[in-house]
C-alpha cells in the first residue's frame, strides 16, 4: 500500500464544492415541492377517480417506485433527447426525481387518507363545510402527520438520488467532485470528503425535520 | 320544521329505510328507539343528506334535502350533527375544533368565532379545556365537544345519534340539562337514543323503529305507558330488564 493522500487539492476546491451543495439541495428541495404537489394528485385521482386518468396515475406510481430511479432519470435526458425533446441538465434531473418522489409520496399519502376514518367527513361535512373545507381544514393536515416521517425519508432520499445527475452532465456535487477527481487523480480524497458532505446534509434534514415535527404537531 | 315522506334508503342491496312517513313541527323533540341495526342512524344521515336515499323526499325547513339543485353546505349549516362515536378533530384544540366552523363556513371574524366558541363550550362544561387537545379529553368530554361544535353553528335543528351512550352516568344528567335548555329555547330536535329514561322525560313524541319501519310513534307517556304493537311491547320489556 503506497497510496499517498493528499487532501490540499480538496481543501482548495472546497468552496466549489460547497457551492455545488447547494445546487444539489436546490433541486431537491424543489423535486420535493412539486413531489409532493403530483403526489397528492396521483394519490387523490389514484382514490377518487375512475377511467383512463386513473390507469395514467397508477402506470406513474407503478413505474416510478419499480424501476430503478437512474433509467428514469436516462428518459428525461436521453430518452427525450432521442426524439429531439432537450433539457438543461438541471431539469433533466429536477424532472427525473419530481417523477421519482411523487410516486413514492402517492403511496404514502394514500395510505394516510385511508387511515382517517370516515367520521372525520362525515362531522365536517355535518357542520356545513365543502368538500375542499373538510380536505384542506381537516384531512389533509392529519394526512400530512401521518406521512411526516415517509416524507423526510423520501427528502433524504431525493438528496442522495441527485447524485446520479452526474451521469447527465449534471454539475451538482457529485457531478463537481466527478469534475475535480480525474482533473487532479485525487479520486479517493473527493469523493471522501463528499461522502462527509452528503452525511452533514442528510444530517441536518433530519435534524430540522424533528424541530420543524414538534412545532407543528403538538397534539 | 323536518317532513319526511315516503322514505326508502338501501345500501347495495340492503334496504334499510322501508317507507318512513315522519312530520316534525318547529319546537318538538322526538326520540327514536329501536333495536340495533333498525335504521335509526341511517335515518339522521340521510335527514342530513350525508347519505343519498332512493326514493321520497325530505323536506327541512321548506328546502328539499335531496334535490338536486340544492346546496347541501347551507342546509347542514342550519342542522346540527351529533354522531354515536366520537370525532372531535384531533389536530386542532378543543376551542379551535369549535370555532372553525363559525370562522370559514359562517365567515365570522376570528375574535367573534372565538366568542361563540368559547359561549358554547361554557354551555356544555368544557370551559376549562379550552386550549387542550381532544386526546385529553375523556369519551363523554370528547362528545360534550361535539355538541359544542354544532351549536356553535346555531342550527335551527338538531340531530343527535346516541349522544349519551358514551357518556360517564354523571356527565348524563349535564347533557339533559344541555337538550332540556334546547328545547326550551325552542330548539327542534331528533334524538336516536337507547335510554327510555331519556326518551321519556325530554321528547314531546317517541318513534319506535323496527326493521326500517315506524312501528309505533306516539306522545312518550302514552308510547311508554300503553305499547300497543307486539314488538315494542318486546323491545321495551327487554331494555327494562
Ligand atoms: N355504510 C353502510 N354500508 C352498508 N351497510 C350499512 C352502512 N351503514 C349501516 N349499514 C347497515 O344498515 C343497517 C342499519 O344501520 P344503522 O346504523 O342505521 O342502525 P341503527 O339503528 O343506528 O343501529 P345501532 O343502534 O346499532 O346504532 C344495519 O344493518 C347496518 O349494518
Ligand atoms: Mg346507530
Amino acid at each position: 500500500m503506497d497510496y499517498n493522500f493528499h487532501w490540499r487539492p480538496v481543501f482548495k476546491s472546497l468552496p466549489d464544492l460547497l457551492e455545488s451543495a447547494i445546487l444539489t439541495l436546490e433541486v431537491a428541495i424543489l423535486s420535493m415541492i412539486l413531489g409532493i404537489i403530483f403526489g397528492l394528485a396521483l394519490s387523490l385521482i389514484r382514490i377518487h377517480v375512475k377511467g383512463p386518468l386513473k390507469w395514467f396515475a397508477i402506470s406513474w406510481i407503478e413505474l416510478a417506485r419499480n424501476t430503478p430511479a437512474l433509467l428514469q432519470l436516462f428518459f428525461f435526458g436521453f430518452g427525450l433527447g432521442a426524439f429531439g425533446i432537450h433539457f438543461s441538465p438541471f431539469l433533466i434531473v429536477l424532472m427525473g426525481l419530481t417523477f421519482n418522489n411523487s410516486g413514492y409520496l402517492a403511496e404514502n399519502f394514500r395510505g394516510g387518507f385511508n387511515s382517517i376514518p370516515d367520521t372525520q367527513i362525515r362531522a365536517s361535512l355535518s357542520l356545513g363545510m365543502n368538500h375542499f373545507q373538510t380536505y384542506t381544514r381537516i384531512i389533509i393536515p392529519q394526512v400530512l402527520r401521518v406521512v411526516y416521517h415517509p416524507m423526510t425519508n423520501q427528502m433524504v432520499w431525493a438528496v442522495l438520488m441527485s447524485s446520479l445527475g452526474m451521469l447527465v452532465g449534471f454539475r451538482e456535487l457529485s457531478g463537481e467532485t466527478q469534475f475535480f477527481a480525474s482533473k487532479t487523480y485525487r479520486i479517493f480524497e473527493y469523493f471522501a470528503a463528499t461522502a462527509v458532505i452528503y452525511y452533514v446534509i442528510v444530517k441536518i434534514i433530519l435534524g430540522a425535520a424533528r424541530l420543524m415535527a414538534s412545532r407543528l404537531f403538538k397534539y | 320544521m323536518i317532513s319526511i315522506s315516503n322514505l326508502y334508503k338501501s345500501y347495495g342491496s340492503l334496504e334499510v329505510l322501508k317507507g318512513i312517513d315522519l312530520n316534525i313541527p318547529k319546537g318538538e323533540v322526538l326520540s327514536v328507539i329501536g333495536s340495533s341495526g333498525s335504521g335509526k342512524s341511517t335515518l339522521l344521515y340521510c335527514i342530513n343528506g350525508l347519505e343519498p336515499i332512493q326514493k321520497g323526499q325530505i323536506i327541512v325547513d321548506d328546502i328539499d334535502v335531496h334535490a338536486k339543485e340544492t346546496n347541501l353546505n347551507s342546509v347542514r349549516q342550519n342542522m346540527g350533527m351529533v354522531f354515536q362515536q366520537w370525532n372531535s378533530f384531533p389536530h386542532l384544540t378543543v376551542l379551535e375544533n369549535v370555532a372553525l366552523a363559525p370562522k370559514i363556513v359562517s365567515k365570522l371574524s376570528k375574535s367573534d368565532a372565538l366568542e361563540v366558541a368559547e359561549k358554547q363550550l361554557l354551555h356544555v362544561g368544557l370551559g376549562d379545556k379550552l386550549s387542550q387537545y381532544p386526546s385529553a379529553l375523556s369519551g363523554g368530554q370528547q362528545q360534550r365537544l361535539a355538541i359544542a361544535r354544532a351549536l356553535a353553528m346555531e342550527p335551527k335543528c338538531m340531530l343527535f345519534d346516541e349522544a349519551t351512550s358514551a357518556l360517564d352516568p354523571e356527565l348524563v344528567g349535564e347533557v339533559l340539562d344541555t337538550i332540556r335548555l334546547l328545547a326550551d329555547e325552542g330548539m327542534t330536535m331528533i334524538c336516536v337514543t337507547h335510554e327510555m329514561g331519556f326518551a321519556r322525560e325530554v321528547s314531546d313524541r317517541v318513534a319506535f323503529f323496527h326493521e326500517g319501519k315506524i312501528e309505533e310513534i306516539n306522545q312518550a307517556e302514552k308510547l311508554f305507558g300503553s305499547p300497543k304493537s307486539k314488538y315494542l311491547q318486546k323491545f321495551l320489556s327487554k331494555v327494562k330488564t
